[in-house]
């Protein structure tokens, strides 16, 4: 009986993880399908590196370290051009309940954290063309990247892990506004300050007092500083890297389960 | 022991705010029939959908699908079930197979048979030559088609069609009328539809109900209940009339009316 059991419960654990991913290969069939909005998306961390970056790197304002101003910022840049498109995420969660896909798939039996999840690991699958579009950029400002193999797999880590954390929360926000226009209202709100209340284009040593504050709880202060620590020649990572993974993850769980409650209600 | 009625409900109620939806709805579908849910947009059809395939708690009453309560074992329902919403639901930016391959998934189809299920659901549904084209290239009728095809690939004992043909050309819609019929026939699927076309349900369905403002206003096979008319060629828009003291034209509202004519824009 015991044993029955275990496989049993072996058994749904693997069909669970089986759905997640196979809405993550949806999205990555999709995205093979029609790869345009992958360059469309290559305009925003182009204009961040190559001209207010270049352009700040010639006044040299910010204390960096040792670190030029374009090697500090290029790690914040992947990490704010994953956040533009991840807090974004929750416009699809709308347009699939619009289009009656949503519905589909919570008649089905799936766990509603797989679907969750899922769409996270989705957005995560996204967010790695962004990778592929800042490294090239980086390479272009003529900034040295670590190419050890190991921490490129961890960034593709922290890459997939920080656009799963924020576009849960983005998919969260969706399900309580439930309607495109007041979620594009809220999206646009969040962007920036998510974005100028980190460690993404400035150390949070130069910030005020309440700012370095809000910069400590905002998750992507640990996505940058992790990337910090492993994109770059002569980085490094202010939290340690191991801390930075902890706290993405443990984020995205939490956002995970409180989603999986709160996304059955778009359809309502 | 099984009951011959696959799907009952018992004073079913939903209000939203002050509007009641649906009151005090009672129905009981026999095992193999074609059940039409009749009424005009606006009459509640939509609701008791969602209540029945247990994406909408009820405000009170219950309902069972094979005598499992849907809200308290909503994943047995959802096993036994089958859905098809009235909007566009297949996924314009995938090929036809593909559609078909997440849903085997997500339906727990066992690796081994996912692939004969896809292509022999692609064959009864006669999709097998545009199985891999892009969704957005497929007509109205052949995009209901593969929804079918999607809904039927886990072998539903009962399949809820929410507006099968609404948008959808003659020629298209007496296609989807042939493959309801085929279903019911080789896998003696029990059919749950929805339409506001009156002759539709009279050509398809053995038992029809009439639902007017949230309440069920008579329930019969089309025969018995325009024969109870004491008018001769009686239809069942007569019926209607009859029942519920209204032309059918009256109900419906800005919402509904916007989301039927995006629906018919998307199949044009």
């Amino acid at each position: 009986m015991g044993l029955q059991r275990l496989t049993g419960v072996a058994s749904s654990i693997y069909s669970f993880f089986d759905k997640t991913a196979s809405i993550g290969e949806m999205e990555a069939r999709k995205l093979r399908h029609d790869p345009t909005e992958l360059i469309t998306r290559a305009v925003q961390p182009a204009l961040w590196l190559l001209v207010f970056g270049e352009v700040l790197s010639n006044v040299r304002l910010i204390n960096t370290g040792n670190l030029t101003y374009l090697a500090f910022m290029a790690p914040g840049i992947l990490a704010q051009s994953v956040l533009f498109i991840a807090i974004f995420y929750g416009i699809a969660v709308i347009w699939e309940r619009d289009l009656g896909i949503l519905h589909k798939f919570l008649v089905s039996p799936t766990p509603r954290q797989a679907l969750v999840l899922g769409k996270a690991l989705s957005a995560g699958i996204r967010a790695l063309s962004q990778l592929v579009i800042v490294y090239a950029l980086t390479v272009l400002v003529g900034v040295s990247i670590n190419w050890n193999p190991l921490n490129l797999l961890l960034v593709m880590v922290v890459v997939i892990l920080g656009s799963a954390l924020f576009s849960t929360f983005s998919l969260i926000i969706a399900s309580l506004v439930k309607t495109r226009e007041r979620f594009m209202g809220i999206g646009q709100v969040l962007t920036m300050p998510l974005f100028f209340a980190s460690n993404a284009i400035y150390p949070i040593a130069i910030m005020p007092g309440w700012l370095q504050v809000i910069s400590r709880v905002n998750p992507l202060t640990y996505e940058v500083d992790a990337l910090r620590g492993l994109m770059i020649v002569g980085g490094s990572s202010s939290y340690g890297v191991g801390f930075d993974l902890l706290v993405l993850f443990a984020g995205m769980i939490v956002l995970v389960i409180i989603g999986s409650k709160l996304y059955p209600k778009v359809v309502m | 022991m099984r009951s011959m009625s696959i799907l009952t409900s018992e004073h079913l109620c939903r209000s939203f705010g002050d509007l009641k939806a649906v009151n005090d709805f009672s129905i009981s579908v026999e095992n193999g029939e074609v059940f039409g849910l009749l009424g005009p947009n606006g009459a509640g059809k939509t609701t008791v959908i969602k209540m029945v395939t247990t994406l909408l708690p009820p405000t009170s009453g219950k309902a069972s699908v094979g005598g499992f309560d849907v809200v308290h074992n909503a994943g047995d329902v959802r096993r036994l079930i089958g859905y098809v919403p009235q909007m566009l639901s297949a996924d314009g930016t995938l090929t036809g197979r593909e559609n078909l391959m997440i849903f085997a998934k997500l339906y727990d189809i066992p690796k081994a048979d996912r692939a004969v299920r896809v292509e022999d659901s692609l064959e009864f549904m006669d999709l097998t030559d545009a199985s891999d084209k892009l969704v957005r290239n497929y007509s109205g009728g052949m995009i209901r088609r593969l929804e079918i095809a999607q809904s039927m690939l886990h072998r539903p004992r009962l399949l809820f069609l929410d507006e099968p043909t609404i948008g959808l050309d003659p020629v298209g819609r007496r296609a989807v009328w042939e493959h309801i019929q085929r279903l019911r026939n080789e896998y003696g699927t029990t059919i749950f539809l929805t339409t506001h076309y009156m002759e539709e349900a009279d050509n398809l369905c053995s038992t029809v109900a009439i639902m007017h403002l949230g309440k069920l206003a008579i329930v019969g096979a089309p025969s018995d209940l325009k024969a109870s008319l004491s008018m001769e060629d009686a239809t069942l828009d007569d019926v209607f009339t009859h029942y519920t003291g209204h032309i059918l034209e009256s109900g419906g509202s800005f919402r509904d009316a916007r989301s039927t004519r995006r629906t018919a824009r998307r199949l044009g």
